[in-house]
């Protein structure tokens, strides 16, 4: 809780304090009785049953969830490491003294920033074929998020290399660096140190997307839920597999947002890492 | 060229359909993150833990996840509604996380003076959040709130992976027609970006006409 938000109540008092126990109670109650009826209906549909969760025991299907996980971690580490690199060449795109250079980054930024990343993925997957030209699903999740990912980076790295103060760049130009000396040993690495955490944050959103594999029938974990759960011989158990996934999924995403506030509160009790305002920041959406 | 007009009313009812789930799922999840955000501010303990494990929760779950959910195991579990409904459901429960953040975010840029000067008349939590901080939040709250719906809009997308009703089903359509895929979905592309622009640019005007003040 930040200071602000303390500011806008005064210390209870007696009445504010028995009104505000009340409306706790009240929230209380009403979570409790939205998980009850998800518990209830859940029993009372044989989701909990054991026949429901005999599947967890079998090797095979262990060993197709796990299947699953590594095809998720490998499409977020190809897509992650390709969208980083994509990300700089276009922030120093941005960045230019070229114009059409400026112009054609910023044209690219702004298009693959627009069209959704499921529909590039179909493009990609289901449209390239009528051309003669066949992708891997792999391949086609793994550039979907490349291109939609590295655009918005990109907006990113050119916010923090705006927000090195002008100084920075002007000393290194008066020692007699070039450009790209400047860029290299001067301006990136202050940007990227005071850009990480909201890096990482777009690497959390790069990981959901990469759940928009199931769409193309990439062999991630939804997918193998949904799979395993259509599966007559283990009862279908569709409901029981996809609460395992969502727990992976969930901890997988929680463990990286975890890894960028740390960050955060790393470099903000660092003053030597610049601060930048947070609306500079892209849209974790 | 075709392909568009040979389908035109298929293509403008998806993508009426599109704009029909966007502006529904908008206005449920901007209510929902409003309240949200409320709950996150609020003088109780048990709303603010509640806020914030909802937040936390929804906004590392994949949206694919959630639709998951309400496309194949609402039915099973509760009851029959059209996947439309449910579409608009999952895409509020999940944009509504957003919104409260950026709501929670814009509360704070309000400066402390005014909800000091607000209680020093007299007012309780919820009139100096809802007569004070709120409206002048709107100002700072627009911006990044314009962004969280164009991500909506562009998420409406993740729905037609499980059904067909809106605009990124419009290439099956075509394609049982025997018509490109690689075409139609160009098209789609297309109106996503005429779609998407617009709101890009009113972000930026909003950016830069409110952003002056203060």
């Amino acid at each position: 809780m930040s200071a602000p938000t303390a500011v806008l109540f005064d210390v209870p008092g007696p009445r504010a304090k028995a009104r505000n126990t009340v409306a706790g109670v009240v929230t209380l109650v009403f979570v409790a009785a939205l998980v009850g009826v998800i518990i209830w209906r859940l029993a009372a549909t044989g989701q909990l049953d054991a026949r429901a969760w005999e599947w967890i025991l079998y090797e095979n299907v262990q060993l197709a969830l796990l299947d699953g996980l590594v095809n998720t971690l490998r499409a977020f580490a190809s897509g992650a490491v390709l969208a980083l690199v994509l990300g700089a060449l276009l922030a120093l795109g941005r960045l230019s003294d070229h114009r059409w250079l400026r112009t054609l980054s910023s044209w690219f930024v702004e298009l693959f920033r627009a069209v959704p990343l499921v529909v590039l993925m179909f493009l990609f997957y289901y449209g390239l074929p009528s051309v003669g030209i066949t992708v891997s699903t792999y391949a086609a999740v793994v550039l979907g998020l490349t291109l939609y990912n590295g655009a918005v980076l990109a907006e990113v790295f050119r916010a923090g290399v705006l927000a090195v103060p002008r100084g920075q760049s002007e000393a290194a130009y008066a020692l007699g660096l070039r450009k790209s000396g400047v860029m290299r040993f001067v301006l990136l690495p202050q940007a990227v140190r005071s850009m990480l955490p909201a890096i990482v944050s777009q690497l959390v959103v790069l990981l959901k997307d990469s759940a928009l594999g199931f769409l193309i029938t990439y062999p991630e974990l939804l997918f193998q839920a949904q799979f395993l759960g259509s599966n007559a011989t283990l009862g279908s158990p569709l409901i029981p597999v996809a609460m395992v996934v969502a727990v992976i999924y969930i901890a997988l995403c929680l463990l990286l947002s975890w890894l960028a506030s740390w960050l955060e509160a790393r470099s903000r009790r660092n003053p030597a890492v610049l601060t930048v305002a947070p609306t500079e920041r892209a849209d974790a959406t | 060229m075709d392909v568009l007009f040979g389908n035109l009313s298929e293509y403008l009812t998806r993508f009426g359909g599109t704009i029909g789930l966007f502006v529904l799922s908008a206005i449920a999840s901007l209510i929902l993150g409003v309240i949200l955000a409320a709950m996150r501010v609020s003088p109780v303990p048990a709303m603010r833990a509640v806020g914030t494990g909802y937040v936390t929760l929804l906004r590392n779950t994949p949206l694919t996840l959630v639709l998951f959910f309400f496309a194949l195991g609402f039915t099973k579990l509760f009851f029959y509604l059209p996947f439309f409904l449910l579409a608009v459901i999952g895409l509020s429960l999940y944009t509504a996380a957003f919104v409260c953040e950026v709501v929670r975010g814009g509360i704070s840029t309000v400066p402390a003076g005014q909800s000091e000067a607000a209680r020093a008349l007299g007012l309780g939590f919820s009139q100096t959040l809802s007569l004070v901080v709120l409206p002048q939040a709107v100002r700072s709250v627009m911006p990044p709130l314009t962004s969280v719906q164009i991500a909506l809009l562009k998420n409406t997308t993740v729905a037609a992976g499980f059904s067909v009703f809106e605009a990124g089903g419009f290439y099956r359509a075509v394609n049982e027609q025997g018509g490109s895929t690689l075409v139609a979905l160009l098209w789609v592309a297309v109106g996503f970006i005429i779609l998407v622009i617009p709101l890009t640019v009113l972000q930026r005007r909003l950016e830069k006409r409110w952003s002056v003040a203060r």
